[in-house]
């Protein structure tokens, strides 16, 4: 038996398919991966996110050490609650893990970093803080449930507190809000609009119910992991990793060049590839015809070189088979894939494939 | 789980197996099978007229999860194919013994197969 988050019961009521995730026990599915992912696109799911690690960081340093410490820049967050998506690099210019920052009120921030790489995470934040006045404290004592979809919100708020509520749904997208005991954030991995909610773990599962009640229905790491692979979000471990550099996983956008004295971990290894017009680019490829593209299929591209599928499956909304890939450099838009012993025809195409339930690509 | 239909045989492997009036016999995938792979998503199905080997690879059933081999549980012709599969292969999840069955072959030989209740005891066995 693994890790349990506070909503474990309330997978196995709901009769949830229980897996392994990263040493937790998550539920995959439902019933049906498909109907929970066409839910978020059209109406709401619900999804047990308490498996990621919160991480609070205060002190009068706060602000200086992540400006170290991340690719992006804090410095951006001037707005209290504004998040901020960043990659953690290592000395290599690897990455350590992907993560969001919210910039909770003067010298406070928190840190939402990936389950399956809790320890070492928690290891490299404690190891960088050396020197710097902060206080770093993971917070394993709360919850988290993503709400999402196109009704998502309207139907969340019935459950907050009416002298939240409208604050609440006057969030802009990728703000949040400490709400006493919540902290609600307009954030997601889905590519729909939605909150995320981090409360109480004691509480969860009174939110989690009243959430199912307002008609938010519960969806596991199944459809997650189809949602985000529509919206062109990387998963750590499969898109990127600490051998791979931000700019060969499609998060260039995501590294704060400027100031160009800011010295973050990772900034001298990342500006000799920034340099380097070889290096492979990262896209995505849409199969033209029948069959799916799976994790680690070579990708041939004719006359250029070999590529490697970094996730791949089956688009529910395009009912066609998309993937990420890393795919050598050049001026291309079409390659084939090694599926099964045959090589299948694929469009390369800009990411994402999906946004706010409508279709990003030409068939 | 649902009953398994009496009038069918079934292998290890997750098959089920009709013998029809004509003497050809149909085949498709087991109600846990289609359980344990999740929805499927696509389906690849050989061709009408191909010969068949006992254990050769007759068709390819991909879910949300991963793509598995069917294996020809008997010897023969495929004398027809599901072709609706390939536009609906969610039809193996919603009638995996009806409407979800995936190829007819005329067997030019026996088959080592399974009574439901046998099958119901290599099932519960799995579980174990």
């Amino acid at each position: 038996m693994g890790l349990q988050t506070p909503l474990y019961e309330q997978h196995e009521k709901a009769g949830a398919k229980i897996v392994d995730f990263g040493g937790w026990d998550m539920p995959l599915h439902y019933g049906s991966q498909l109907e929970e992912h066409l839910v978020v696109r059209q109406e709401a799911g619900a999804f047990d996110v308490s498996h990621m690690t919160v991480v609070d960081v205060a002190g009068q340093q706060a602000r200086v050490f992540l400006q170290r410490l991340l690719a992006n820049d804090v410095a951006r967050l001037k707005d209290e609650g504004k998040a901020l998506y960043s990659a953690m690099l290592n000395h290599d210019g690897g990455v350590v893990d992907d993560l969001i920052t919210y910039y909770l009120g003067p010298d406070r921030y928190r840190v939402v970093v990936n389950a399956s790489t809790r320890e070492k995470d928690l290891a490299w934040i404690g190891e960088q803080s050396a020197g710097f006045d902060v206080a770093i404290a993971e917070r394993s004592e709360l919850a988290m449930i993503a709400v999402q979809g196109p009704k998502a919100r309207e139907r969340a708020a019935t459950v907050i507190d009416e002298a939240w509520r409208k604050k609440a749904l006057a969030l802009k997208s990728f703000h949040g809000l400490e709400a006493d005991e919540l902290f609600i954030a307009r954030t997601g991995y889905t590519g729909e609009d939605g909150w995320e909610v981090v409360m109480p773990a004691d509480q969860a599962a009174c939110y989690w119910d009243a959430f199912v009640d307002a008609g938010i229905r519960p969806c596991g790491l199944g459809a997650r992991d189809t949602l985000r692979l529509e919206a062109g979000m990387n998963l750590y471990g499969n898109d990127m990793s600490e051998t791979v550099s931000p700019l060969e996983a499609g998060l260039g956008w995501t590294i704060a060049w400027e100031p160009s004295d800011r010295d973050f971990v990772g900034r001298d290894p990342l500006e000799a590839m920034r340099a380097n017009k070889e290096r492979q680019r990262f896209a995505g490829l849409l199969l033209e015809g029948k069959g799916i593209l799976r994790d680690h299929m070579r990708v041939v591209v004719d006359g250029v070189g070999i590529g490697e599928i970094t996730s791949g499956g089956f688009s529910p909304t395009l009912r066609r088979s998309i993937a990420m890939a890393r795919i050598p450099a050049g001026d291309y838009d079409r390659a084939q894939v090694e599926v099964r012993n045959k090589l299948l025809d694929v469009r390369v195409v800009k990411m994402p494939f999906v946004r706010n339930g409508q279709a990003q690509i030409d068939l | 789980m649902s009953e398994l239909p009496g009038d069918l045989r079934y292998t290890d492997e997750h098959e089920w197996l009709r013998q029809e009036e004509d003497g050809s016999v149909t085949i498709g995938i087991t109600d846990h099978a289609q359980m344990a792979l999740g929805d499927l998503v696509y389906v690849e199905l050989p061709e009408v007229g191909q010969e068949m080997e006992p254990g050769g690879e007759m068709a390819v059933v991909e879910s949300v999860k991963a793509a598995s081999d069917v294996y020809a549980p008997i010897g023969g012709e495929v004398t027809a194919i599901n072709e609706e599969l390939s536009d609906d292969p969610e039809k193996i999840n919603a009638d995996p013994y009806g409407d979800g069955w995936i190829v007819r072959m005329q067997p030019s030989g026996d088959s080592e197969t399974m009574s439901p209740g046998e099958y119901q005891t290599f099932l519960d066995g799995l579980e174990d």
